[in-house]
């Protein structure tokens, strides 16, 4: 039930960590750990959390208790007179660095190009000059198989090609963890194939931790070092694909992929 | 040169004997502005271009152009055609026929808000035009749009310092005078402000209350 | 295809108008008058620069300001919609000078009307910046840029769109705002026309042109805003995603 090691630092790690919005608990006491290069599919029913621990990893919300560390730093907290305290914004920048994210519904820039929307950080934010930038984006854009549209603005794109630019986007920055929420959610059964293509190709020239929150059960199947059952703001069961879908030992595992598999 | 308070105590009654003739400029406008407007937007609506081409045409124009011309124009235009309006008519018609203009849009917008289906329903059934307007969709449209109509009544509140324009003795027009009557203008025109920022915050407030509860009840009342 | 119906039959009217008028009067009157239009359009274009400075940032501060920054930016704008322009410029007008404050009546006019349009710009600028959807903050975080960077690549060129048509709709409440300035002492149209027809009692004539030029005014500013829209949302309906 542990992570696969590789070489002693976990790259991501939530130890203790709760949220919740009022009175409702999203998560409680979480501890989880990710291995460097490590790629993990979160799965679960709808409202068990699984899409709360990317976007925290993302700092997209704040957690109540416990801390996140990342690449053997607190991620959410930092150091000040040898204690740890609740990280400012700059912290967080520095640490943001290292994690890129492709959302459910894209989040394209609707006004920039595909290009332009993979040079913006790395202008902005990383203060790449303009020209470096644009190699590096069309670089990118041809890994993701958008050699032929770099021009064009996501409104004149198919979802699974504004998902593929939102892929080399998040690219464009050089993270150490690629965060996928749900990124075939929002496409037509026809265009899940060419985003599932992307990532897998990722994974196998790539040296990147993954984690992707999916509803895609062959996929995760097949490209999954590792599977987390999430229920109730908990992991439920946790192993390698083969045991999780072949031979759960969890009753609400069961229930759930039962459920899963009957409706495709 | 500071706050006199002593002062400030002594023009109070006049001013608040002002702020009365602002009221009533304000009920009856707006009186007028809420019925015209009605009037105005169902002529709009209406299928017919050539009825429904001339009334935008007027709403757009009334809309486009100041409201103080529009009230000299009354003022000073009527007695050429022998008809002499009192000062406070005359605001008070301006006044009303321009916020027409902004409540005919508010309505128009609550109409075409109603459901297609409600009118062939109503066609279903038989139900005359008349009938249809005034048991179906008026009753539908208005409660929606009544915290749209409650800002342009406050708006029209803030611009009757307007009818000052043609000395009808308002609060403004009051507060001026004692200005220019002792040479204190910061007591009389600061008062007057305040009682003008007041009475629209309590009204703001009172539309969001109002606004709530509709949303509460949804839109049928 | 109601509203090019709309605007080709105002401006039929229009000509109409001013047909009518250059029987009665237009040659006498029109020199006079273009000279207090020309005041008008200088208040307006001034007033308009001053209103958008204010709106973007009383909304910025409202938005993104500490709290007293935030609690100032409350302030002026609910102090501001909470009076109309006339109490604003008379209280400016007759009230700053007891202060020691005295500016020429020009220059209260450009303040007062331009800070009362900015106020309601404000809210316009506001609303356009919440309406942008979440996913594009989000997408700036997990993209590391800082909320400044944020705003001025993200944001606001996306709320920009959105702002165009209320504001042409304020441009318009400013242009009938600035008929005020006549009351205190400024030779704008408004004012030339109560003066001629304080000598002339031709006050059918007068104000019929007089109404004409403001219409005309206020149909620049809509067909301008009309392109402004119709370029910026070129730009962006390409990208937005189906």
């Amino acid at each position: 039930m542990t992570a696969p090691d590789s070489n002693g630092t976990p790259m991501v790690r939530f130890e203790n960590v709760t949220k919740s919005y009022g009175s409702f608990v999203v998560l409680d006491g979480l501890d989880l750990e990710f291995g460097a290069g490590e790629k993990v599919a979160i799965i679960g029913p709808s409202g068990s959390g699984k899409t709360t621990v990317l976007r925290m990893l993302m700092t997209l919300e704040r957690i109540n208790d416990g801390i996140i560390w990342l690449d053997g730093e607190p991620l959410t907290h930092m150091e000040r007179d040898g204690q740890l305290v609740p990280a400012n914004a700059a912290h967080l920048r520095r640490q943001r660095g290292k994690i890129g994210m492709v959302f459910q519904h894209f989040n394209l820039f609707p006004h920039m190009n595909a290009v332009q929307n993979c040079m913006e950080a790395p202008v902005t934010v990383l203060r790449m000059p303009k020209a470096e930038a644009r190699a590096r984006a069309c670089e990118l854009l041809e890994m993701v198989g958008l050699g032929d549209k770099f021009n064009h603005y996501p409104g004149q794109l198919s979802g699974g090609q504004q998902q593929r630019v939102a892929i080399a986007r998040a690219l464009a920055m050089r993270p150490k963890v690629m965060l996928f929420d749900e990124v075939t959610s929002a496409l037509d059964p026809e265009l899940i194939g060419e985003v599932l293509n992307v990532i897998r190709k990722l994974g196998s020239e790539l040296d990147l931790t993954m984690l992707m929150v999916t509803h895609q059960m062959g996929f995760a199947k097949e490209f999954a070092d590792r599977v987390c059952f999430f229920h109730s703001g908990k992991i439920c069961e946790q192993g390698p694909p083969e045991q999780i879908f072949g031979a759960p030992e969890n009753e609400r595992t069961k229930q759930f992929l039962s459920a899963v598999l009957e409706a495709t | 040169m500071v706050w006199d308070w002593s002062y400030a105590l002594s023009i109070l009654p006049i001013l608040a004997q002002a702020s009365i003739v602002t009221i009533q400029a304000t009920l009856l406008g707006f009186v007028l502005a809420a019925t015209l407007g009605l009037l105005l937007a169902i002529l709009r609506t209406s299928p017919l271009p050539i009825i429904a081409v001339p009334t935008g045409l007027v709403v757009e124009f009334i809309r486009s152009t100041p409201l103080l011309i529009q009230i000299f124009f009354l003022y000073f235009v009527f007695p050429e055609f022998g008809v002499t309006l009192d000062a406070f008519v005359a605001g008070v018609i301006a006044l009303g026929v321009h916020y027409a203009t902004y409540c005919s849009e508010v309505y128009r917008a609550g109409l075409e808000g109603v459901p297609r289906g409600q009118w062939e329903a109503s066609t279903a059934l038989n139900l005359s035009p008349f009938h249809t307007f005034r048991d179906v969709i008026i009753p539908q449209a208005i409660p929606p749009v009544i915290p749209a109509l409650g800002n342009y009544f406050v708006a029209l509140f803030k611009e009757t310092p307007l009818l000052s324009a043609i000395a009808v003795m308002e609060l403004m027009q009051r507060a001026k005078i004692l200005g220019s009557q002792t040479f204190r203008y910061i007591e009389p025109i600061t008062i007057a402000g305040a009682f003008f920022l007041v009475m629209s915050l309590i009204a703001a407030a009172l539309i969001r209350y109002v606004e709530r509860r509709i949303a509460l009840r949804g839109i049928r009342p | 295809m109601a509203q090019r119906l709309l605007l080709v039959s105002t401006i039929m009217a229009f000509l109409a108008g001013l047909a009518i008028a250059s029987f009665a009067g237009f040659r006498e009157f029109l020199p006079g008058l273009l000279q207090g239009a020309l005041i008008t359009v200088e208040i307006t274009v001034a007033g308009a620069v001053l209103a958008l400075v204010c709106a973007v940032i009383a909304a910025l501060a409202k938005l993104y300001g500490p709290a007293p920054v935030r609690w100032l930016a409350i302030t002026y704008i609910e102090l501001f919609r909470g009076t109309s322009a006339l109490v604003q410029l008379f209280w400016m007008f007759f009230v700053l000078p007891h202060f020691g404050v005295r500016l020429e009546p020009l220059l209260v006019a450009i303040l007062a009307l331009g800070l009362n349009i900015g106020a309601y710009g404000a809210e316009v600028v506001r609303g356009a910046i919440i309406a942008v959807p979440r996913g594009q903050w989000e997408a700036t975080i997990a993209l590391n840029m800082s909320r400044a960077a944020a705003l001025r690549r993200v944001i606001l060129p996306q709320a920009f769109v959105a702002m165009i048509p209320p504001w042409g709709n304020l441009l318009i409440e400013l242009l009938k705002s600035t008929s005020l300035v006549s009351l205190i002492t400024i030779a704008d149209l408004t004012f030339r026309a109560q003066q001629m027809n304080q000598t002339t009692f031709r006050t059918v004539e007068i104000f019929i042109i007089v109404l004409l030029l403001y219409l005309a005014i206020s149909m620049i500013i809509t067909v301008g805003m009309r392109a402004l829209e119709a370029k910026a949302a070129g730009a962006v309906a390409r990208g937005r995603a189906h």
